[in-house]
């Protein structure tokens, strides 16, 4: 965990405070909601379709019990006894009162919690892999890296209004686990030959209406100057990025209109007056920030330990859990498990405040007082002794988190949708949860392998859907819901966008057609094991559009 | 959603203006009686663009009252029923299309 100090606390105090008074202004019609609107977004304040939502920041995904705790309370206290886990290490509450949000943002402050770049033109919370710090294939905690920008970045006023919002992800591991080239910038940690760790700078990615992938502009940046040249892409970005015309404002618009070359000499250009100045990064600074990421004493254990295999003997449910939810962890006679919030017909990414209390504490007494959340909408515990696997799956079986479909064809990434979002023209969640009860046969799922999908209830694309193995978005044609579909998307290492099948289909057809695409997949794939991104990238989508459209 | 500025209002049939209160973000409707109200049936309904206009005019210009003021479609059914013109307007009067999750489980108010 990260601990904080005297300066992080007085600064969200202050913060309150201030949000305080403009909420007081504006009840009382001091300030008009023109003024307010952009006081209340630089605190994630947003207004949606039936009420105001306010998204917290998890910096880095990383969550203390305390911190979980609070978010319950949040969620019984202020809203209506649930949170929504978003794509990017962000919670949301969907029904909170203006009236009572300062009294909320204080108590999230007592906790280290807010809204602060959870909206506006900013860079926006800065995101990673949920395995930080535990997962076997890192080079290093990627945190300590996210949280040095992090401070550099918040609120500071020469990037608080940039020509739109600026997404930042930071990811350490030979896997991709934080979806890095979807972003606006994004830093992969690695050691070149030499054995010095540095970063490949990428630029320019971002979903939405026109999607693109971020390209490389730096292959190998000594660590040391990560945040001179992070200010310098900045900076970049804030004098040549279009602010006439917000369909053009994103950063990925002005690096692949110019070209990665030619960007990166402007970045360059700037770099080179800033590189040797006060931001090279004092090798002290990076280990007392390392050194506030507090890690659990970890005791000396074997792993596969002998009652764990006689539990996975005794109970296929148990063994079936185990081979979804349960990854290798960096120490051994530890595992990372996956909590998964995608119950069969639920709302992907919800929590109940009553979860959330029980998985603080379940996280305190099998995982350190840790817990971690990922951009695909579920939780995890980092630190798990693999002997306490058999009880602590009873405990979240009981309380509906351990549905074992990790990475399956029902772990379904969706946005909000029309049912909540002032943005969207369709509805994305009872799309999901009428595919997760198409495919609530376990056996078929797990035949079926990793199989993503990602559903957006409009072009903004917050459920990713251009990167999902079946990407489905929704669009408005004449009043009514339609959704396109596109398979071959993929965010990790080897990202790449879905390619449209054809022309939209009806609310009413949509898990049909998803499972035209999943039966032309298993009459055509190869072998048992070749996946369905496999298929599509052996065979092109012109069979699945074949099967789809055929009788349509 | 139509731009309260736009005076190029067109509208193909019976409209409404609605909005979100300030305080709670709760959805409102104007009414005919130049104030605001969360029952939908009382919404005041017009069918002319200027009529529309006016309406959109007041309700903007009620800032302490209401946030983001539009025009919307209503449907009238046989029987004079008032309906909702459209998807998105009949999600913001019932709520979500989904059952929220275990909203009848959540215990009484307690601190963290």
């Amino acid at each position: 965990m990260y601990v904080y100090d005297d300066l992080d606390r007085t600064l969200l105090a202050e913060r309150v405070s201030e949000f305080r008074g403009q909420v007081a202004r504006r009840l009382s019609g001091e300030l008009t909601e023109d003024e307010f609107k952009p006081l209340r977004l630089m605190n994630g304040v947003y207004l949606q379709l039936h009420a105001y939502m306010l998204r917290i920041a998890i910096p880095y995904g990383t969550l203390s019990t305390p911190q979980l705790r609070m978010l319950a309370h949040i969620a019984r206290r202020y809203d209506r006894g649930y949170g929504h886990f978003t794509t990017r290490q962000n919670i949301q509450f969907h029904w909170i009162k203006l009236e009572e949000l300062p009294d909320a943002m204080a108590d999230l402050a007592g906790v280290g919690m807010h809204g602060m770049q959870t909206s506006g033109n900013n860079v926006r919370n800065i995101t990673t892999d949920q395995w930080a710090g535990v997962a076997p294939d890192e080079i290093e905690d990627p945190r300590v890296w996210a949280e040095l920008i992090r401070q550099h970045v918040t609120l500071h006023p020469e990037f608080s209004f940039m020509p739109r919002k600026f997404k930042i992800a930071v990811g350490s591991s030979s896997h991709d686990r934080a979806a890095l080239r979807i972003h606006d910038m994004a830093l992969r940690l690695y050691r070149n030959d030499a054995g010095e760790a540095g970063f490949e700078v990428m630029v320019g990615g971002g979903l939405g209406r026109t999607p693109y992938l971020a390209l490389t502009i730096r292959p190998f940046l000594p660590a040391r100057d990560v945040l001179s040249y992070v200010e310098a892409v900045l900076r970049t970005y804030n004098q040549f990025g279009r602010r006439d015309n917000i369909w053009k404002a994103r950063i990925k618009i002005l690096v692949h209109e110019l070209g990665p070359e030619a960007f990166a000499k402007e970045v360059d250009a700037e770099w080179q007056s800033i590189k040797d100045g006060a931001l090279v990064l004092d090798p002290a600074v990076v280990t007392d920030i390392g050194s506030r990421f507090r890690y659990p004493q970890y005791e000396r254990l074997e792993d596969s330990p002998a009652e764990l295999a006689r539990a996975r003997a005794a109970d296929r449910r148990f063994d079936t859990w185990v081979n979804s939810a349960v990854s290798n962890h960096k120490v051994s006679g530890y595992a990372i498990v996956t909590l998964s919030l995608k119950p069969e017909g639920g709302t992907p990414g919800d929590a109940t405040a009553e979860q959330m209390d029980a998985i603080a504490d379940l996280a305190d007494r099998y995982s350190f007082g840790e817990v971690r959340v990922g951009h695909e909408q579920n939780l995890a515990l980092p630190h798990v002794a693999q002997r306490d696997l058999p009880a602590l799956w009873r405990a979240l079986d009981k309380i509906g988190v351990a549905t074992p479909t990790i990475g399956l064809v029902s772990d379904i990434i969706a946005c909000p949708g029309l049912d909540y979002c002032s943005l969207a023209n369709a509805r994305s969640i009872p799309v999901a949860q009428e595919i997760t009860r198409r495919f609530h046969n376990l056996d078929l799922a797990r035949d079926l392998g990793r199989l993503h999908i990602n559903i957006s209830g409009c072009i903004n694309a917050c459920g990713h859907h251009h990167v999902g193995h079946i990407g489905i978005l929704g669009v408005e044609k004449n009043g009514e819901e339609f959704y396109q579909i596109t398979i071959g998307g993929r965010a990790d290492e080897e990202a790449r966008l879905g390619i449209l099948i054809g022309p939209a289909v009806p609310y009413a057809e949509v898990a049909d057609v998803v499972e035209d695409i999943v039966e032309a997949y298993l009459e055509l794939r190869a072998r048992p094991d070749e996946i369905f991104l496999e298929t599509v990238e052996r065979l092109g989508v012109e069979p699945f559009k074949e099967r789809v459209y055929a009788t349509r | 959603m139509t731009s309260p500025l736009d005076k190029k209002l067109k509208i193909k049939g019976p409209v409404l203006i609605t909005a979100n209160r300030v305080g709670d973000g709760a959805v409102i409707y104007r009414t005919g009686e130049g104030g605001w109200t969360t029952q939908f049936e009382r919404a005041a309904v017009v069918t002319t663009a200027p009529a529309a206009i006016e309406l959109l005019d007041a309700a903007v210009a009620d800032d302490l009252g209401a946030v983001g003021a539009y025009v919307a479609p209503v449907r009238l059914e046989d029987g004079g029923k008032l309906r909702p013109g459209n998807l998105r307007e009949r999600i913001r009067l019932a709520g979500p299309t989904i059952d929220l999750p275990l909203m009848a489980a959540i215990p009484a108010v307690g601190g963290p």
